[in-house]
């Protein structure tokens, strides 16, 4: 009932055909992706690397000074592993040239101005090689909102969105992600000693749970507390999803005229591909 | 019905692309001439995609079309099953396979049950069919049900009771939930859905379902037939194009209904009796299964 267990050959078979066909139909065959040293992007890269050829995956490392040195070899594991290109590009001059003006601001502020600054480096670096932004977010984190609008969340297309947390770990197992970025305990890395887990308050394990029986098996809240969830956690994810709804749609239009964009003038995002 | 070579087209059609997709169509069924194929299947709204939401009407065609002349001439060849959208009188759209035969087109059958739910949204754009029936061709006589009708276990049953000694089920079916065996869970209901409904009505069942993406939903393949006891015949690769040609021998359908003549017994005074009751049920009823009666 509570089955996040992935078939992984055939996921991994889906997946690489998604990149392949999705990357292919909008007129590409190269994509660049931002490489952290987490399991995330750094599985992103492999499913590409299979899907497209490793010459034709870019990955990119935007470090910021006070970003771990362990990322940093991390993201260069997977580069050397794979053989995919890549580049460096530091982000510590922008951000910090910004903050000049605005020294007060708290991590926050300064974590999502650098998750936007990378997301306009990837853009540029994908005009530049004439490839697409390939999207890292997974499914829990786009859920509870926990990424950067316009930041993180920025891709072309992403192969990881509907995959949970605990089910990256799992593909990314299988693909053969090096078990020292697997295991270790995931983070933004946006300031030192930051993690994900003691973030949020809780665990990728327990959240999945939760979230998989909320929105994969339409569980209502009765439900989940009949199966013996703790009801103040199940509220507290369920408040996350529902906050950060805006995150996940288009921003919101005035509707006036006889059509609106996204609401009944409805094309497929694969239009005329 | 006679033995022939049946194939199904696992193809992935170009979304709302009518004119690629036609020439798809023609170098398949070339393929499929040439491997000595009499009737081949393609999968559901196979020369226009499926996800088309607002595209509707610009990809429609008339049954008539001069758009489907390469393919009616073909049919001289070899007998073809096509999916469209198809522009009714009183410019109503209607998701249609249509049995192309002899240079002619020999039935169309119009999607009856649209499904508009979770990851589908037919009804928005498309008007519902209303018949279910058997028609006879020079291979035998032959059912078409369109994806989501084959969910509805009466067509499978009207069809069989309509004569059918195959039922052709084109289908555009995207994978959905993470699937212990196969891609996906709702594989597995297809599979066992297409088995026991050779079983049970004694005929072939085609399952011509399509490959490929659309908006990142993935369409799993793993086309197969079904034999008239429920045996899988052949079975396409599951996410891969693929011509799946099978030997469908006229012999085993018999053997079938001598061994179980389900058909022979069944009581359709029966089951019209006890849907009349449950019609005037829900009339007096309303709100029951189903919501409010309809007309």
């Amino acid at each position: 009932m509570h089955d996040l267990r992935l078939q992984c050959d055939a996921v991994q078979q889906i997946l690489t055909g998604f990149i392949d066909n999705e990357v292919r139909k909008a007129g590409f065959e190269r994509v660049v992706v931002g490489l952290s040293g987490g399991v995330d992007s750094s599985l992103a890269a492999f499913l590409a690397a299979e899907a497209l050829g490793p010459h034709n995956v870019w990955g990119i490392q935007m470090p910021y000074r006070a970003s771990s040195p362990e990322s940093v070899e991390h993201a260069t594991l997977v580069v050397k592993t794979l053989g995919i290109q890549s580049l460096s590009v530091d982000i510590t001059p922008m951000v910090d040239a910004y903050f000049t003006s605005f020294p007060d601001a708290d991590h926050v502020r300064r974590g999502n101005k650098m998750a936007r600054e990378r997301m306009t480096i990837l853009f540029d670096h994908s005009a530049r090689l004439g490839s697409l932004v390939l999207g890292t977010s997974n499914k829990t984190e786009l859920l509870l909102g926990y990424g950067t609008l316009y930041g993180d969340m920025a891709s072309a297309v992403n192969p990881l969105g509907d995959l949970y947390k605990t089910q990256v770990r799992q593909l990314a197992r299988h693909v053969k992600v090096p078990t020292v970025i697997v295991e270790k305990q995931p983070s933004a890395d946006l300031w030192a000693g930051q993690t994900d887990e003691a973030e949020l308050g809780f665990t990728y394990e327990e959240v999945d749970r939760v979230l998989y029986l909320l929105v994969d098996q339409r569980y209502e809240m009765a439900d989940l507390v009949a199966e013996g969830f703790e009801e103040r956690f199940v509220r507290a994810v369920s408040h996350k999803v529902q906050n950060s709804q805006y995150k996940r749609r288009l921003p919101v239009i005035a509707k006036v005229s006889s059509r609106t964009i996204d609401r009944d003038f409805r094309y497929p995002r694969d239009w005329g591909r | 019905m006679r033995r022939f070579r049946l194939a199904v087209a696992q193809i992935p059609p170009f979304l709302g692309d009518v004119e690629k997709n036609l020439a798809l169509h023609e170098k398949v069924a070339r393929e499929a001439i040439s491997q000595s194929v009499n009737l081949l299947v393609f999968p559901e709204l196979s020369l226009t995609g499926y996800f088309l939401k607002d595209q509707v009407p610009s990809v429609a065609l008339k049954a008539e079309a001069p758009g489907l002349e390469p393919l009616r001439s073909l049919s001289h060849r070899l007998a073809m099953v096509v999916g469209f959208v198809e522009e009714g009188p009183g410019h109503l759209f209607y998701n249609v396979a249509a049995y192309l035969e002899g240079g002619e087109l020999r039935h169309i059958h119009r999607k009856v049950y649209l499904p508009t739910y979770g990851i589908f949204d037919e009804q928005r754009y498309l008007a519902a069919g209303g018949r279910i029936r058997a028609f006879d061709t020079a291979l035998g006589r032959v059912a078409i049900l369109i994806c989501e009708d084959l969910w509805h276990p009466a067509t499978a049953g009207l069809a069989a009771w309509d004569g059918a000694e195959i039922i052709l089920c084109p289908s555009a079916s995207p994978g959905r939930g993470t699937g212990r065996e196969g891609p996906f869970q709702n594989a597995r209901t297809w599979e066992q859905v297409i088995r026991v409904y050779g079983d049970l009505f004694t005929c072939f069942v085609v399952f011509a379902n399509r490959v490929g993406y659309e908006d990142g939903a993935c369409f799993w393949g793993g086309s197969e037939v079904v034999g008239p006891t429920g045996e899988s015949l052949a079975k396409a690769r599951y996410l891969e194009e693929e011509l799946l040609v099978v030997e469908v021998e006229a012999g085993a359908l018999r053997r079938a209904r001598v061994a179980n003549p389900l058909l022979r017994d069944e009581r359709l005074e029966v089951t019209l009796r006890e849907l009349q009751r449950l019609l005037r049920t829900r009339e007096q009823e309303p709100g029951n299964a189903g919501g409010e009666p309809v007309g």
